[in-house]
């Protein structure tokens, strides 16, 4: 748990909304929703109790206070009961972050050895105002949201989190990008020293890591940089202090542990890319009809799952975000575009 | 009669060495120690110890040149079975609990996909030298029975191609296997294999 400090705005005990009218509450506006279906949209829902399983982090003090102040429960998924909350240990216990190790447990193993305050990124490229900046000032001058997304690994898993973060679009236009800036560009830290995956001879990827999205998307308000998770701040496993989540896209788009965001003119090629672009392209839409080469897409496992009930699930179009964001990609192949 | 009782002691401390992974890997799964997906966590896991399985088994011809041990060679064809039932447990493992039992999906990925058609055809292969493994077989085969049984070094080969289109990002455990598979088979080209029991000649000297 947080160290809360009591505001006078906040709500008491009794003031929170039972979970049966709270769901009802949910499913009801999920269903005024319609078009916009998947973002319900509900006031100020204090979270911290759901956590209170959730070990306490190191958070730093600024970091702490953003947090307290979070929009809780800003985006919902619209059916609560099929997209439940992974719990705490699965999500922060069986990550890809292959800084850190291939095995899904490596990065909750060695993690650990990153260190992540002070922290600062890069902002650069077809900027104004770009420069250095110390994360918390990155931070400061938003409001934090939590956003509980699905999140689906091209390996054909999938899990619901709890993030908590800022809109991309709002570091972005702090910025101030020039007419030429029509892509992202973004790199995680290299530091073989603090990530042994790096030191590996064998890896097949080009460290640094690199993502990139196209101006539009970057733009997008389901697009955030996620510092917390779980009413907490990020485990180092699941790429604190700063990470992209995107989602609709596969999971590796959401690239960790981030040092630099650079605004630039032409299409970056993203790591995944490099290594095989048979295999993962520039959008990397969850998309149930384009089958990666070595397996399918149309399907995924919802974790966690036991082993007599695989929990499979059919993956659906943008993963489930497709009345937000189909109109990006309007006249687009995506069989081209993967 | 006591050394009947020894070899017999041997087989079974083997026997229940192989065992104890598969129950290790079990007792995991039922205490919630293998994760948020314990039957990926079954399939990776049973994968590579069959790997093992077929290493340790093919590792027995050059010990026993080396050593002239009899214990080594008493215990292939059970390694040679472990190898089997692992990687039959493997591909169950696969179609139980990634693919759900889903028929359909099983077919359209196994014709599909490249891996997996080199796993099932490297699993085919063990199960055809697992059935003419007795000693029925081996007088009916007569002399083609250890040609046939070679078939086994193209069975690790298959094995470490299934492997390697697995990997997604780094090669590091997979080049380990490969130079362990490879030691293992130079020790079958003629110069070495001939130098083999000469080792043993002057290790034993010394």
């Amino acid at each position: 748990m947080l160290i809360k400090i009591a505001k006078p705005s906040d709500l008491n005990e009794s003031d929170v909304t039972p979970e049966s009218i709270y769901l009802s509450r949910r499913r009801f506006m999920g269903g005024m929703a319609g078009l916009g279906a998947g973002l319900a949209l509900s006031g100020h829902v204090r979270a911290n109790e759901d956590y209170s399983d959730v070990p306490e982090g190191d958070a730093p003090a600024w970091l702490k206070e953003k947090i307290s102040e979070t929009e809780w429960r800003a985006i919902t998924p619209s059916n609560p009961d099929k997209d439940k909350i992974a719990p705490f240990d699965d999500a922060s216990g069986y990550n890809n972050f292959f800084e850190f190790g291939t095995d899904k447990g490596d990065p909750a193993r060695y993690a650990g050895s990153l260190e992540t305050q002070p922290w600062s990124v890069v902002v650069d490229g077809e900027v104004n105002n770009g420069g250095r900046f110390a994360l918390e000032d990155i931070a400061k001058p938003s409001q934090f949201e939590e956003r509980i997304y699905r999140l689906r690994c091209v390996e054909a898993w999938s899990m619901v989190i709890p993030w908590l973060g800022i809109p991309l679009a709002d570091i972005i236009k702090r910025a101030d990008p020039t007419s030429k800036a029509k892509y992202v560009r973004f790199e995680t830290l290299v530091d073989p020293e603090q990530m042994r995956g790096q030191r590996s001879s064998f890896s097949i990827i080009d460290w640094p890591y690199v993502e990139g999205l196209r101006m539009d998307e970057a733009m997008h308000p389901l697009t955030i940089m996620a510092m917390g998770m779980y009413g907490r701040e990020l485990p180092n496993q699941n790429g604190a202090p700063l990470r992209l989540v995107v989602p609709w896209k596969y999971g590796f788009k959401s690239i960790k542990s981030i040092v630099r965001i650079s605004l630039v003119e032409e299409e970056p090629v993203n790591s995944w890319q490099q290594i095989a672009s048979d295999e993962y392209g520039f959008y990397a839409n969850v998309n149930p009809k384009v089958d990666h080469p070595r397996w399918s897409q149309a399907t995924e496992r919802r974790l966690p799952n036991s082993l007599f009930s695989p929990n499979t699930i059919e993956t659906r179009m943008f993963n489930g975000y497709e009345d937000e964001v189909a109109e990006l990609y309007a006249g687009m192949d995506l069989r081209k575009h993967y | 009669m006591a050394t009947q009782h020894k070899w017999l002691a041997w087989r079974v401390a083997v026997f229940l060495a192989a065992l104890t992974p598969l129950l290790f890997w079990s007792w995991q799964v039922a205490n919630n120690a293998a994760g948020p997906e314990p039957g990926r966590y079954l399939l990776l896991n049973i994968g590579i110890g069959g790997l093992w399985m077929l290493l340790l088994t093919l590792s027995l011809t050059p010990l026993t040149k080396l050593t002239r041990w009899k214990g080594f060679a008493l215990i292939r064809r059970q390694l040679g079975l472990w190898t089997l039932a692992y990687a039959t447990l493997h591909m169950l493992s696969y179609a139980l609990f990634i693919l759900g039992l889903n028929w359909a999906l099983l077919g359209s990925e196994i014709v599909k996909r490249p891996y997996i058609i080199v796993g099932m055809i490297a699993l085919i292969g063990l199960a055809v030298l697992g059935v003419t493994s007795n000693k029925w077989s081996m007088r009916k085969l007569g002399k083609r029975w250890k040609p046939l049984h070679k078939f086994s070094y193209a069975i690790l080969g298959l094995v470490l191609l299934h492997f390697f289109w697995v990997v997604r990002a780094d090669m590091g455990e997979w080049a380990a296997y490969a130079l362990v598979a490879a030691l293992i088979m130079a020790t079958r080209l003629p110069p070495v294999a001939r130098t083999l029991p000469k080792l043993r000649y002057r290790l034993s000297r010394t």
